[in-house]
């Protein structure tokens, strides 16, 4: 992990939701984090737990971890090379915990992103719905989509050409993607299945496509776009995205 | 309308993610908006890649780097050379770049290791295999409220490339 974390209410807010929401996301990389020698992860990797000492979050990150190794042919799978790493779940998961926060608290206009992963409650403070810009795998400064998010969620995996150092390719295939961005009801569901999309390549956008319920925006490395045949829920009407 | 900004550092690799919190009005905050400078970091082992195409490698122990302060002098000043850096865990597969430092700076970065190269596909025949458009990414001029980008992949970019600088210097 190691990222930043944005969380916007709109109208007046009551500082305290905040506290909760920091004191929440710093639990959950307390246990989380395979960097910290005293999270629970690492104490699992080095067998120091067994499985009726997990607690009740890793039981259930676990469980989802499972359950998306199902639905992905193996694709994500939280157990690589002998280790455990759940941080490819753990965010998504995150947020939809600390959206369940907020909205506990009786907020109804927010979001939270973290690290470009976003889930967007109701309508920004121009009551009309939060507009999100995928960014250029190419150029940090540019947005290449704009996509209108209420209610649901956005994840982008993928990664960066970053600054003025010439990149090249080496051991790259011509179809190599860059980034793909999925879009759909919840934040958990949405970031696994980038996470899993972003693995498969360029046939992510297909499996996303066949996944009811979730659209995907996808770029490969010579800048072209493929996309879901439903993404236009997520469109601006007018055609200017 | 109200923000909170919490920096989260939790990589111990991760070289200038500082913890602090913000609470600002109306203010975007952009996340790591600046490459961060690769500190002194003592590299335990330096894998030599076997293989340089798609064949999915074995890497030797991905190395984790101790962070310390960069003396000052350090900074910026690299000796010419070709440098390769230890295999970083990108969550998919590794990422493994080479810097060509010339004239004491940054000219070239290869990815000797990139995700994707699972040397086994997802068997999708399964799946109707439909034609979906496409279309040439253009930057889009109107603004927004939040930014979608990837981090996971480029975190471990920053780790290979910055164990590779660490020899440069």
């Amino acid at each position: 992990m190691g990222m930043p974390i944005t969380i916007e209410i709109v109208g007046e807010v009551n500082k305290g939701v905040f506290v909760k929401v920091f004191n929440f996301f710093k639990e959950v990389d307390a246990r989380f984090s395979t960097y910290k020698k005293d999270s629970e992860v690492s104490k699992i990797n080095r067998g120091e737990l067994v499985k009726r000492e997990f607690s009740s979050q890793m039981l259930e990150v676990l469980k989802l971890a499972e359950k998306t190794k199902k639905e992905t042919d193996g694709y994500f799978d939280v157990f690589h090379k002998g280790i455990f790493d759940p941080s490819g779940i753990v965010k998504g998961w995150g947020i939809q915990k600390a959206v369940g926060i907020i909205r506990k608290n009786g907020y109804k206009n927010f979001y939270v992103d973290a690290g470009g992963d976003i889930q967007a409650m109701g309508n920004s403070s121009n009551g009309r719905p939060w507009k999100v810009g995928i960014r250029n795998p190419f150029n940090r400064f540019e947005n290449v989509k704009i996509v209108k998010v209420s209610n649901c969620a956005i994840a982008t995996s993928g990664t960066y050409i970053r600054g003025n150092h010439i990149y090249n390719p080496h051991g790259l295939g011509y179809d190599e993607i860059v980034s793909i961005s999925v879009l759909g009801k919840n934040i958990m569901d949405v970031d696994r299945f980038a996470t899993a999309a972003f693995a498969m390549g360029r046939k992510g956008i297909y499996f996303l496509e066949q996944m009811e319920g979730y659209e995907g925006y996808m770029i490969d490395r010579s800048g072209k776009a493929t996309f879901t045949s439903g993404i236009n829920i997520y469109l601006e009407s007018d055609g200017n995205n | 309308m109200k923000k909170f900004i919490l920096w989260l550092i939790t990589g111990g690799v991760v070289l200038s993610y500082p913890v602090f919190i913000k609470v600002l009005n109306s203010e975007r905050f952009g996340d790591d908006s600046v490459i961060p400078t690769p500190t002194q970091i003592s590299d335990q082992t330096t894998p030599t890649p076997t293989t340089f195409n798609n064949t999915p490698v074995v890497s030797g122990s991905t190395a984790t780097p101790t962070p310390s302060p960069a003396p000052a002098a350090n900074r910026g000043k690299y000796k010419d050379g070709v440098y390769t850096g230890s295999a970083a865990d990108a969550f998919y597969g590794n990422i493994q770049v080479r810097a060509t430092i010339t004239s004491g700076r940054i000219s070239k970065v290869d990815f000797l290791q990139y995700p994707n190269d699972r040397g086994h596909s997802i068997e999708i025949n399964q799946y109707a295999m439909p034609i979906l458009q496409q279309e040439a990414i253009s930057a889009q001029s109107a603004s927004v409220d939040i930014v979608s980008g990837a981090t996971d992949t480029s975190q471990a970019f920053i780790q290979s490339l910055s164990s590779a600088l660490s020899q440069a210097s």
